[in-house]
């Protein structure tokens, strides 16, 4: 942006397309949008840090609970849900570039794909946790197991194995939650998008709301082996 | 140092759509390997591989769909803070519960003590 024109500095944020007044050009602000959101998903990795650290102390203490624990889930659904989020976070990406090259209808379709993709992963972790409350391993709410659940949890301890459903609904709880904000965040985006108001030299938004997109993924990428894998299928 | 910045922001980075495709790919192999050793009995190593596959996992997304690739020094520095914090967090919290065995907790002197008044 050195070749940026010398009135555009003075121009202040009369539009989209040059730098608001507190930075010396458009490269430096970008720069600091970036590292705004980075900064705010180090506080996230901490945030999360802390059940990761409780879910690990305990998984060490109660490996057996958690072991069963881990049998009941659908290691079908949580692989096919794992390959759908990485999917959201493909056509994210794509969002991005798509603002970057400055194609808007392939910004607005990719980001409505985005949205569809993350729509169906909590429709699929809708459909769990209602599978929870038929087999009775919800913590507190309807902790009852029986018949095949109660044969996977009942050598780890009963008491311990809720300890592992808490973590379950605590963790993806967590998870969904940021899911939830992230479509909302999608949504602004298409509105945003549909407007014309992200053009290759203003994308900060996209890129933004893509990085936090991103590190819900990851996030994810942790929760499937640690929640649904530990249990071994063999 | 702020050279070669220039360098980096001036063609605006625009990844090839092919390397976010082959990244895509990368993704789902891993995928379905980690669910696939699973059904493998490793005896000790299930979770560590587990693990391994998923920190692969992260940094194909961070340095490829978060664009750590092409992002300055300041915004690596935050992050491997971020991650330092975490170590520290998971470290410090996981050899306290490991060596609390180690040493017997003292009893009360009261306990031990014999009655005053037999």
């Amino acid at each position: 942006m050195t070749d940026a024109p010398a009135q555009l500095e003075h121009a202040g944020h009369s539009g989209h397309g040059d730098h608001a007044h507190q930075f010396e050009n458009m490269e430096q602000q970008m720069e600091a949008d970036s590292l705004g959101i980075w900064l705010f998903l180090v506080t996230e990795i901490m945030f999360f840090g802390g059940v990761f650290a409780a879910y690990a102390i305990y998984r060490w203490l109660y490996f057996a609970a958690f072991e069963g624990g881990s049998r009941i889930l659908d290691i079908r659904l949580g692989a096919a849900n794992t390959v759908v989020l990485l999917g959201s976070s493909l056509t994210m990406a794509l969002s991005v570039r798509s603002a970057q090259t400055g194609n808007r209808k392939a910004l607005v379709w990719l980001l409505i794909a985005t949205m569809i993709l993350g729509g169906a992963f909590l429709g699929v972790k809708a459909y769990e946790y209602n599978q929870k409350f038929v087999e009775h391993v919800v913590p507190s709410l309807d902790w009852a197991p029986e018949g095949a659940a109660l044969a996977h949890l009942a050598p780890g301890g009963l008491d311990h194995a809720q300890l592992y459903f808490f973590f379950y609904f605590a963790m993806t709880g967590l998870h969904a939650i940021h899911m939830i904000i992230g479509m909302g965040l999608l949504l602004w985006l298409v509105l945003g998008a549909r407007k014309g108001k992200f053009t290759p030299h203003y994308f900060a938004p996209v890129e933004v709301v893509g990085l936090y997109w991103h590190f819900v993924d990851i996030v994810w990428i942790f929760l499937f082996p640690l929640l649904y894998l530990i249990g071994g299928r063999y | 140092m702020s050279d070669h910045h220039s360098d980096h922001h001036s063609d605006h980075h625009i990844v090839p759509q092919k390397t976010y495709l082959a990244i895509f790919a990368c993704l789902i192999g891993l995928t379905l390997l980690t669910t696939g050793v699973a059904f493998i009995d490793m005896g000790p190593f299930n979770t560590p591989v587990a693990l391994l596959i998923a920190f692969t996992k992260m940094l194909l997304v961070i340095f490829f769909f978060m664009h750590l690739r092409q992002s300055s020094g300041l915004i690596r520095i935050v992050l491997l803070a971020g991650f330092f914090w975490l170590a520290l967090l998971i470290a410090l919290t996981s050899s306290d519960y490991r060596t609390r065995s180690w040493t017997p907790v003292p009893q009360p002197w009261s306990a031990s003590a014999p009655p005053t008044h037999p």
